[in-house]
C-alpha cells in the first residue's frame, strides 16, 4: 500500500477531530443560544463518510469496485425516486438497475472498451428499445430522456472512479496507482465543495447564478478555486504521479468542474421542485447531494490520467 | 421457536429488502410508539407495506408488532395459514361473511385483534380494507372506529406511506427499487362519534399527503 494513502487518511481523521471539537466545543461557545443540530449532524455523517472511503480504498480492489457500484444503486434509486416516472416503465427501470453490476463486472474485468461503451450504446440503445415494446407513446421522449440522463450521471459517471483502480499508467510508479488516484479526485472534490461553501459563508456578495443556486456566489467560487489549487500541491505528488505545474491545473479543473456538477444538480433539483435529493445522510441530505461535483470531475480527472500519463 | 424463525425472517428479509433494496426516508419517527397497545393506521398499496412497517422497529419488539390481515388471502390452505401466523406474524380476520368459521356466527370477527391489544400489541391496520390502485388512496372503512370505539384509550397513529405502489404493486412479481417515504401524522384516539372519528382520521391523511411534494405517478 501507498504510504502516501495511508498518511493522507491519518490526516483526514486529524482534520475532522479538529472540526468535530470546534463544531461541538468552539460554535456553542462563540454563539450561544443557537441550535447547531444540522452542523452537528453533517459532522457526524463526515466520520461515516470518511471511515467508510478508507475501508473501500485500503483494501482490495473487488470490494473497491463493489462499495462504488452499491454507491451507483443508491444514487440511481434516489434519482429514480424523484423523477416523475411512468406506471408502464416500471419493467425498463428494472433493466436500468441491471445495467449497474454488468459495468462493475466489466470494470473488474478490466475491459476498458466494454465499460467505455457499453452504458452510452448498448443500454440506452436497448432501454429505448424496451419502452418502445410497451407501447406507450404518450410521453414517451421525455422518459427516455429523464432515465438516460440518470444512468449517465449516476452510473456511468461515477463508475469512472471503479476505472480508475483499473488504470495501467505509462509512467513508473512505485506502487499500484489506483487507490491514490480514487482518494485524489474524491477527496480534492469534497474538500472544493467544503471551501466554495466556507468562503462563500464569510466573503459571499455577488451571486453567480441566483436562478440556479442563490447561495452560490463570486467569492465563494474564487475562495474555493483558491484553496483547491494549494491543496492539489500538496495531495497531488503524495497520492497521485502529478507534479508541479500539472498539480496547479489539475486543482483549478476539478475545482470548475465540481462547481459545475454541483450546479448541474441543483438544476435538476430545482426543476423537480425539491431541496435536498434525499435523507440518507443526516445533516447532508441525499447521496446525490453529495456527489453531485463528482459526477463531473470523477470522468474528467480519468480521462486526463488516461489522456497523458 | 417460531418466534426465533420470525425473527431470522425479518433480520434476513424483511430489513434488508426495506432498507438496503428499497429505503425509508421517514419524517417524525418520534411519534412511532414504542410500547403497546397501540394501533399504526397507514395506506396500503403493496405487500411491501407492511415490510417497511414491520422495518421500523427494533427486533426486540418484533412479537408485539402483528400486522392485521385478511383471512380469505393470507390463510389460503394450511401451509400458508402456519406461515402467515407464525412468521408473518398475522392477526388473520374475516372480511367476507362467507369465509367466518362455522359455528362463529355470533363471534366479533375482529377479536383477535382485542385479544391482541389487550395483550399490549402494536397492531398494524389498513383501513381501506385492501391494496387496491397503487398510489391511490381508497375511502377507508368504518371497522378502525369500532375498533377505536371498543379501545378509547389506545393511540391510533396515522402512517403515510409512498412510493410502495411503484416498486412492488399489486399482481406485479418484480420488485423495482424506490426509495419510499413514510410520513408519521400525530397520534389520534375515540372523540366519541364515529363520523367525526372517520372525519378526523382522514383529515390526518389528507394532511400528511400534502407534505409530500412529489409528482403523481401515471
Amino acid at each position: 500500500m501507498n504510504p502516501g494513502v495511508l498518511a493522507t487518511i491519518a490526516a483526514i481523521y486529524g482534520a475532522l477531530l479538529l472540526a468535530t471539537a470546534i463544531v461541538y466545543v468552539l460554535v456553542p461557545r462563540l454563539s450561544p443560544g443557537k441550535d447547531h443540530k444540522e452542523l452537528k449532524q453533517r459532522t457526524n455523517s463526515w466520520w461515516v463518510i470518511v471511515t467508510l472511503l478508507a475501508i473501500a480504498v485500503c483494501f482490495n480492489i473487488g470490494l473497491s469496485i463493489i462499495f462504488i457500484a452499491f454507491l451507483c444503486f443508491l444514487a440511481l434509486k434516489e434519482f429514480l425516486s424523484l423523477i416523475p416516472t411512468r406506471r408502464a416503465d416500471r419493467r425498463v427501470l428494472f433493466w436500468a438497475y441491471l445495467s449497474i453490476p454488468l459495468q462493475f463486472y466489466w470494470i473488474y474485468t478490466g475491459w476498458y472498451g466494454m465499460f467505455i461503451v457499453f452504458i452510452p450504446v448498448y443500454v440506452f440503445l436497448f432501454l429505448t428499445f424496451r419502452m418502445v415494446l410497451i407501447g406507450e407513446t404518450a410521453g414517451f421522449f421525455t422518459a427516455v430522456g429523464m432515465l438516460q440522463w440518470g444512468l449517465m450521471l449516476n452510473v456511468f459517471c461515477i463508475s469512472h472512479l471503479a476505472f480508475l483502480l483499473q488504470l495501467h499508467l505509462t509512467v513508473p510508479t512505485a506502487y499500484p496507482p489506483g487507490p491514490g488516484l480514487v482518494l485524489y479526485i474524491v477527496l480534492l472534490t469534497e474538500l472544493n465543495d467544503v471551501a466554495q461553501f466556507c468562503w462563500g459563508k464569510l466573503l459571499g456578495k455577488r451571486k453567480i447564478i441566483p436562478k440556479v443556486s442563490p447561495n452560490k456566489t463570486w467569492e465563494g467560487f474564487l475562495g474555493g478555486v483558491a484553496t483547491t489549487i494549494l491543496l492539489s500541491y500538496v495531495l497531488g505528488p503524495l497520492l497521485t504521479p502529478l507534479r508541479g505545474r500539472v498539480c496547479f491545473e489539475m486543482g483549478l479543473i476539478v475545482a470548475v468542474c465540481g462547481f459545475i456538477g454541483d450546479v448541474v444538480v441543483s438544476a435538476v433539483k430545482r426543476d423537480l421542485g425539491v431541496k435536498d435529493s434525499g435523507s440518507l445522510i443526516p445533516g447532508h441530505g441525499g447521496i446525490l447531494d453529495r456527489i453531485d461535483s463528482l459526477t463531473f470531475t470523477a470522468p474528467i480527472f480519468f480521462h486526463f490520467m488516461r489522456y497523458f500519463y | 421457536m417460531t418466534r426465533l424463525l420470525r425473527a431470522l425472517f425479518v433480520l434476513l428479509i424483511v430489513k434488508p429488502i426495506s432498507l438496503i433494496v428499497l429505503g425509508i426516508n421517514i419524517r417524525n419517527r418520534e411519534r412511532l410508539p414504542l410500547k403497546g397497545p397501540a394501533i399504526l393506521v397507514a395506506n396500503h398499496n403493496s405487500h411491501l407495506d407492511t415490510f417497511v412497517l414491520v422495518s421500523l422497529f427494533p427486533l426486540s419488539r418484533l412479537h408485539h408488532i402483528r400486522p392485521v390481515a385478511a383471512a380469505d388471502y393470507f390463510c389460503r390452505g394450511p401451509v400458508m395459514t402456519w406461515i402467515s401466523k407464525n412468521i408473518f406474524g398475522v392477526i388473520p380476520i374475516a372480511r367476507k361473511k362467507e369465509t367466518r368459521l362455522e359455528g362463529s356466527e355470533a363471534e366479533d370477527p375482529m377479536q383477535p385483534v382485542y385479544d391482541a391489544l389487550q395483550r399490549g400489541s402494536i397492531v398494524i391496520f389498513y383501513p381501506e380494507g385492501t391494496r387496491g390502485e397503487p398510489e391511490r388512496l381508497a375511502k377507508f372503512k368504518s371497522g378502525i372506529a369500532y375498533l377505536s370505539k371498543k379501545f378509547p384509550e389506545v393511540p391510533i397513529v396515522p402512517c403515510f406511506l409512498h412510493g410502495l405502489g411503484k416498486a412492488l404493486p399489486k399482481g406485479e412479481a418484480i420488485l423495482v427499487p424506490f426509495f419510499c417515504d413514510i410520513f408519521v401524522g400525530e397520534p389520534i384516539r375515540w372523540n366519541g362519534e364515529k363520523e367525526r372519528f372517520m372525519n378526523s382520521l382522514e383529515s390526518s391523511f389528507n394532511e400528511l399527503t400534502s407534505q409530500l411534494k412529489l409528482p403523481a405517478w401515471d
